[in-house]
């Protein structure tokens, strides 16, 4: 009977055959020992990279390896996706999953038939520790050493996975409800009053979050002869670059490359724009600036003055209106450029007109 | 006309009651002696103004009366003085200019004022060769249009002055030693194509008649550089033509040296109309030429800068009284902040600016 089933598999097993090419719709899978190559691969040019370098190959980091690779082949392109990577296979090659079933056809995991086997098993563990807390409470209740202890958990600090998150350490398809599900019995389990094991059991499906302001450097006040305080910033926009020294204590006067600022935007936007910084911290008479600019036209140079401007009067002002600025916009650096002209087409975006015939 | 505010001063009776402590107020003009002082030489946009409000009014600024207590401490015995106000681009010359003509206007000096010398050396529709000097050029539109407006100006005493020479303008009209200038005047208005010795002719008379001290004479031009500059007009064989070629500009020339007694001469020069001048050029150095500043050579220079914070409060109430301002932020504190910083307290920008408010 068996070797019947065996024969028949192995008639069915998948030859190549004589239909139209479909591998590009067949998902790509990788097996375990072409995983392996490439990893001992990787390490290998790991190696070879570092005595390119001149670097000690033992103690040569993934950092140092984008390094490297960023020196030698020079990138002009925008995505950084597309640019040359040397990464470990396990980062580049999408995780496959190794046959779930042995050679007699029965699968390993119990939960096979189920079709999400990783998922579900997840649920079951991590219902199992639910069970395994509250059984914990009650019987401490019952002895009476039951203490109300709250819980002390850090809300901003980190997050819960999301569903691509997740999908990709199950290596699995899940759905919303799925996903949902998954978040409320985790909320649940940590809202009890847990164990370490229990701790670090709910800490796998969280992530830190950056806040985003503190990534911004402290910005000192200088002091010059008289004791006046004045602080320098810099700033660019499209291929505009500024450098502004702003005055504590002026009376509003602005003066860039030697000239006046009315003389050297005549077009009321662009001092509408040198306005933005102050107007939105209230203090428009109260500084002084003096500032060099160079390259662009006459809008981005008006733009990089304004960052520099914003940049130099963080030092004067508290942490709450630094955030405010950096909400409002006035301390990031405008990433557009100008776009290339592509061959084929017109410009960067027109096409040729389009003839019929 | 009540009095609005403590910003305005109502002083009809005589200006030679201003003084120190009036600066940054306005006095009123009425619109009959508008009409009479300036039928041309006040510039356009204080003309729709005047429209606008129906009433003229002119601040009083510092430059304005420094030049009104050297007029009034003048000695006519000496050759007349040369003031050339100078200043950058919307500081308020012209409008001075005008305060100063309406000042001896109302003491009965006799007023000679171009409006705008840069008119006459460029745009000019057709050029005649001069009857009277075949070098040079005439221009009958220009020059018929200047003496309709100074006969409206000077009305009374171009009856009382005399010719003390004889004019022969063709074979048939001619005009008599003794008659008075209103004749010449006439003849030039009527015959277009006499016009310019017309004109000529009335700045020899009268430049050597008001050494005699009948009536003093003020010589007030706009834009005086434009004498010594170059022009765009061309010859019928499309070459250039020197300023010095054009009849007018040549007897102009005579009348601001400061060969005559029993007046003075205040010029004005301005980058706005000039032709060939770099934007940013303001001294009389650089907009005169080395020409124009060696003929001029001894003059008093007199600087109008723009308002200073007192004068632009002035400036901010006027057009709120009449209520010109009609955003709510006006009458804030913030509203005159920003007001100030976008126009860094230009007088030329801020009409600008509250105009499209």
């Amino acid at each position: 009977m068996r070797s019947t089933c065996q024969i028949l598999r192995l008639k069915h097993s998948p030859a190549v055959t004589t239909k139209k090419n479909v591998a590009a719709l067949r998902r790509e899978s990788y097996t375990v020992d072409f995983i392996k190559k490439q990893i001992e691969e990787f390490n290998i040019g790991k190696r070879h990279l570092a005595n390119m370098m001149g670097e000690d190959p033992e103690t040569f980091t993934q950092e140092d390896i984008d390094r490297a690779i960023t020196y030698l082949f020079p990138s002009g392109l925008f995505e950084k996706r597309a640019r040359p990577i040397m990464k470990h296979p396990e980062e580049i090659f999408p995780k496959q999953r190794a046959i779930q079933w042995g050679e007699d056809g029965r699968p390993f995991h119990f939960l096979f038939y189920t079709g999400k086997q990783s998922y579900y098993s997840l649920m079951h563990e991590a219902y199992g520790k639910v069970l395994h807390v509250e059984e914990r409470q009650d019987q401490l209740r019952a002895k009476g050493l039951f203490s109300e202890k709250p819980k002390t958990k850090d809300p901003i600090g980190s997050r819960w996975l999301i569903k691509e998150e997740l999908e990709e350490m199950l290596v699995e398809k899940l759905s919303d409800q799925d996903y949902a599900q998954f978040i409320r019995l985790l909320e649940r389990l940590s809202a009890l009053p847990c164990d370490a094991a229990e701790e670090e059991f709910v800490g796998r499906f969280r992530r830190t979050v950056t806040v985003q302001s503190k990534k911004h450097l402290i910005e000192p006040l200088q002091y010059d002869e008289q004791g006046m305080a004045f602080s320098t910033g810099r700033g660019k926009r499209k291929t505009a670059n500024a450098e502004a020294v702003v005055h504590g204590h002026g009376s509003g006067k602005i003066e860039i490359n030697g000239v006046d600022y009315l003389l050297y935007f005549p077009v009321t936007q662009d001092r509408e724009q040198l306005m933005f910084p102050f107007h939105f911290l209230d203090r428009l008479g109260k500084h002084d600036v003096t500032c060099t600019v160079s390259g662009g036209g006459r809008s981005s140079q008006a733009g990089a003055i304004r960052l520099a401007v914003a940049r130099a009067l963080c030092s004067f002002i508290t942490e709450d209106e630094v955030e405010w600025m950096r909400q409002a916009g006035l301390l990031t650096t405008d990433p557009r450029v100008r776009e290339r002209k592509k061959p084929g087409q017109e410009g960067a975006r027109r096409k040729f007109t389009w003839k019929k015939r | 006309i009540m009095l609005k505010g403590m910003t305005r001063l109502v002083s009809r009776v005589h200006k030679a009651k201003h003084g120190e402590q009036h600066v940054g107020q306005h006095y009123n003009i009425s619109i009959q002696e508008l009409k009479t002082v300036f039928p041309h030489g006040l510039p356009p946009r204080f003309v729709m103004q005047v429209k606008t409000f129906n009433e003229a009014c002119l601040m009083v600024r510092k430059p304005a009366l420094e030049l009104l207590h050297y007029l009034k401490n003048t000695n006519f015995a000496h050759p007349a003085v040369r003031y050339v106000l100078y200043g950058e681009k919307g500081t308020g010359k012209t409008l001075s200019l005008c305060h100063i003509i309406h000042f001896c206007a109302k003491q009965d000096w006799l007023i000679l004022h171009i409006p705008d010398a840069h008119l006459w050396v460029k745009n000019c529709r057709d050029l005649l060769q001069s009857t009277y000097n075949k070098q040079r050029f005439d221009q009958p539109l220009e020059a018929s249009v200047w003496l309709k407006n100074f006969k409206t100006a000077n009305e009374r005493f171009l009856s009382q002055i005399k010719v003390q020479d004889k004019y022969v303008w063709n074979k048939r009209e001619s005009t008599e030693k003794g008659s008075p200038l209103a004749e010449v005047v006439e003849q030039g208005i009527m015959r277009v194509r006499n016009a310019t010795d017309a004109v000529g002719i009335v700045l020899k008379e009268l430049k050597r008649q008001s050494s005699l001290g009948i009536f003093r004479l003020l010589v007030a031009v706009d834009g005086v550089n434009a004498l010594w500059g170059r022009t765009t007009l061309k010859r019928e064989d499309k070459s250039l033509i020197a300023p010095e070629e054009l009849a007018l500009i040549y007897n102009l020339r005579k009348m601001v040296k400061n060969d005559w007694q029993g007046g003075a001469i205040v010029l004005t020069v301005s980058q706005t109309g000039s032709l060939f001048k770099p934007r940013k050029a303001y001294l009389p150095q650089e907009l005169l030429g080395k020409e124009g500043f060696d003929t001029l050579d001894p003059f008093i220079p007199i600087l109008v800068s723009n308002y200073n914070p007192k004068e632009f409060e002035a400036c901010i109430q006027y057009y709120l009284e009449n209520s010109w301002l009609q955003h709510e932020k006006a009458h804030t504190e913030e509203g005159k902040k920003e007001l100030l910083f976008l126009s860094n307290r230009n007088p030329g920008l801020l009409e600008r600016l509250c105009a499209y408010l």
